[in-house]
């Protein structure tokens, strides 16, 4: 039987497994909105701006491992995913964007709707192809969920003119995909993963700096099996979060620039660090030439690009995390290192930097602190909820206070640092999985950039429950120029508008408000009981500042604590923070 | 330092934008690329100069080996290789020049595949050097117009090295191709 380019499309997504497609229709992609009009295998989810259908993708491609799929129209529809796009991009989310196209006799005559898609996202997408003959679609969708979700996961953008959606052809599944040119190493070199027992038989001070490569290769399990066998402290990246118990006795917290005291001081004073999933990016690194200045360096990453891009490393594996991690563990177990006794003499030294500088905040009885917001959060959530977040101060005190124990529960723009994206991903995240509490810790600058979802959320009745950490401010923005640019707040005041209980209101979700300390938990209460999308207007302390820090440009020894007047006068980073600054 | 790197790409579009794009977006230097087909009339042959440090070329190949359309990245800088280019250079040439442009055409094995009682243009194939010293005695006559091809490379085959290894030592048929690359 000959089915239409967008019934193939249908075919091929369903195929692949694919339960939910986020989007948005428009002129040139109504081929296939059309054939949806029957589809009872696939949900769609229509968003209100297709930026934030991105972001939907994502969280779901976050949640469930699986691609997120996005359709969109041509032109703008396209444009407007862009960022989530490069979003994708630079946390390896998987995720397969199919946009619509001008028909293929209009292509590069400025039609209405038309822009070069496949040429803007050239440079942020995985592989991106515009396809040309409806006999060769299916190949090319089989491809693209192949190349999304195999090797170092990304999205793969697949541009369909509307002749191509409208054309006629004989359906024929490609059941099998290979492709000359792409083939991911999975298997790390033998020689080298015997290397990486020897260095950690020999180690005195190591420690596991893992990041979301374990989670997209599905690798905590193993990360556990290696650390409580060797007894090697773990510290996470924010987009490893998860990927390691956060009650687990042997976790640091989170590393880099917001990251504990702790984790920080045993990355600088290391004499091995086992990198496992991570890139070293330039957060985590802080200045990279007072980098673990100690350390041997073993690198396991599935992407030899990661190796050797900013640390030069001295035992470089390029394969699968859980596949590495697996032989590891049994060259460990068998060689008998599996079974040395803990490193005292280096887990007494952490315990000390753990009790010098512990994450803390000071509550007091007058305004409300956000790190206080999030506890409660955390404890009434007894660290089982998916925590989405946006981009900012909120991010980063998610990062610190909530304890996450499990994987692919913490959702957040970690490389490309997206505001906006909580939201959306939220409600991306709940569609997976639709029984699970989903929260949403946004800023209230962030929110706005997409608060139009909300409509989407209200919409499906995705049960979100959106807690903002409002303190008026881009917080975050304001740290750094009350810390680095003498207080001068240029542009960073966000002030009371918008009433977020009111417009919560006005979009049909709950709308609640909490400003002092003992208004928390009864708020809380009341979102997690009522079965609709929540807006919590939490309003804190308008000059907490996120620490600890390491400026941009500093070592990791060099962080600051709760002083920020002493930033200005004595810290010796301050002229080399000022510099990193510019370059940041 | 710099580096002649061979990549193998499928023959598609876009793929010379994917290349180049890297180059541009991670801010890599291009000295010279060419791109032309194989034997295989799905995949072209790319021949990238290029210079950094170590770990700026590490970069370069890795990066290129990650692209989905690139099948195979060889540099060849550190290997033995045969290079070319050819230039074809339009000189102003009368009275008694075109006597002394001919004789550096000689000099060099160049040829003359243009002439108009004014100019000559001549076309030569060689490695860089050779063409940066056939411009230099040209200069004097004054240059009227210069086109380059860029760079082409391929390794030399290792058993092969010692036959081919002298410029004009005559060649077998055999080796033929490889001596003219």
């Amino acid at each position: 039987m000959k089915l239409s380019g967008a019934q193939i499309l249908i075919e091929c997504l369903r195929r692949e497994g694919v339960k939910v497609v986020f989007g948005y229709p428009g002129g040139v992609n109504l081929p296939i909105f059309d054939v949806l009009y029957d589809e009872k295998e696939i949900e769609f989810i229509l968003c209100r701006h297709e930026q934030g259908g991105g972001h939907m993708a994502e969280g779901y491609a976050r949640a469930t491992g699986k691609p997120g799929v996005l359709l969109v129209t041509s032109g703008p529809g396209a444009t407007n995913t862009v960022t989530a796009i490069v979003d994708a991009y630079m946390d390896s989310t998987p995720m397969v964007i199919i946009t619509g196209q001008v028909p293929t006799h209009l292509i590069g005559n400025d039609a209405f709707q038309e822009a070069d898609v496949v040429g803007i996202t050239r440079p942020c997408t995985k592989y991106n192809m515009l396809v040309k003959d409806v006999n060769d679609l299916a190949q090319a969708l089989k491809e693209a969920f192949y190349i999304a979700a195999s090797g170092r996961p990304g999205p793969v953008l697949v541009d369909l003119p509307k002749d191509v959606l409208l054309a006629k052809t004989e359906f024929k599944y490609p059941e099998t995909v290979s492709v000359r040119s792409y083939s991911p190493i999975l298997k790390g070199n033998r020689w080298q993963i015997k290397q990486a027992a020897e260095e950690i038989s020999k180690a005195r001070k190591p420690v596991i700096y893992a990041g979301g490569g374990v989670l997209h290769s599905g690798a905590w399990q193993e990360l556990l099996d290696l650390a409580e066998m060797t007894h090697i402290p773990v510290t996470l990246t924010v987009m490893g979060l998860g990927a390691f118990p956060g009650q687990h006795p042997l976790f640091l917290g989170m590393l880099g620039m917001h990251g504990t005291y702790c984790a920080n001081m045993a990355m600088h004073d290391a004499d091995l660090i086992i990198a496992v999933g991570s890139r070293f990016d330039d957060r985590v690194t802080g200045k990279t030439s007072l980098f673990a200045p100690n350390a041997r360096i073993v690198h396991i990453d599935i992407d030899p690009t990661s190796i050797h891009k900013n640390i030069k490393v001295h035992v470089p594996i390029v394969g699968d995390v859980k596949i590495v991690l697996r032989e590891l563990n049994t060259i460990l177990r068998t060689s008998g290192v599996g079974s040395m006794t803990p490193f005292r003499e280096w887990i007494d030294q952490i315990a000390g930097w753990k009790r010098e500088h512990p994450l803390s905040y000071n509550q007091g009885d007058s305004l409300l602190k956000p790190q206080y917001v999030i506890e409660k959060i955390y404890e009434m959530t007894h660290g089982n909820a998916i925590v989405t977040t946006d981009v900012g101060q909120h991010q980063m005190w998610a990062a610190q206070y909530y304890m996450f124990n499990r994987p692919r529960t913490f959702i957040n723009s970690g490389g490309l640092g997206t505001m906006g994206y909580g939201l959306p991903a939220a409600i991306g995240a709940q569609m997976a999985n639709r029984d699970s509490l989903v929260v949403c810790i946004a800023g209230d600058g962030s929110v706005v950039m997409n608060i139009q979802e909300l409509a989407t959320a209200v919409a499906y009745n995705l049960q979100v429950k959106v807690a903002i950490i409002n303190n008026k401010y881009l917080g975050m923005v304001r740290q750094w120029q009350q810390l680095f640019y003498n207080g001068r707040y240029s542009s960073s005041f966000m002030g009371d508008s918008p009433d977020f209980v009111k417009l919560s209101e006005a979009f049909g979700a709950v709308g609640l408000r909490a400003t002092k300390v003992g208004e928390v938990e009864g708020v809380l209460e009341e979102a997690f009981r009522v079965t609709t999308p929540v807006v919590i207007d939490f309003q804190v302390d308008p000059y907490e500042n996120c620490y600890p820090m390491i400026p941009a440009g500093a070592g990791h020894n060099e962080m600051v604590f709760e002083d920020p007047e002493n930033i200005g006068k004595k810290s010796p980073v301050k002229e080399e923070a000022a510099e990193g600054v510019l370059t940041a | 330092m710099q580096h002649i790197i061979s990549v193998l790409v499928e023959n598609k579009f876009g793929v010379l934008a994917r290349v180049s794009g890297l180059f541009s977006g991670r801010g890599f230097n291009i000295d010279s690329l060419s791109v032309g087909p194989t034997l295989d009339p799905t995949t072209s042959m790319m021949t990238i100069v290029t210079a950094g440090d170590d770990r700026i070329i590490e970069q370069i190949t890795k990066q290129l080996n990650k692209l989905v359309d690139v099948i195979r990245v060889v540099d060849l800088t550190d290997k033995e290789y045969v290079e070319r280019e050819t230039a074809l250079i339009k000189i102003h040439a009368q009275d008694e020049d075109r006597g002394e442009a001919l004789r550096i055409a000689d000099i060099f094995r160049a040829r003359i595949v243009d002439s108009t009682p004014n100019t000559y243009t001549i076309e030569i194939t060689g490695d860089s050097k050779k063409i940066g010293a056939i411009l230099n005695l040209l200069k004097p006559l004054g240059i009227k117009e210069f086109i380059c091809t860029g760079r082409i490379a391929i390794a030399r085959e290792e058993a092969r090295v010692a036959a081919v290894r002298e410029e004009g030592a005559p060649a077998s048929v055999k080796d033929r191709r490889s001596s003219l690359a």
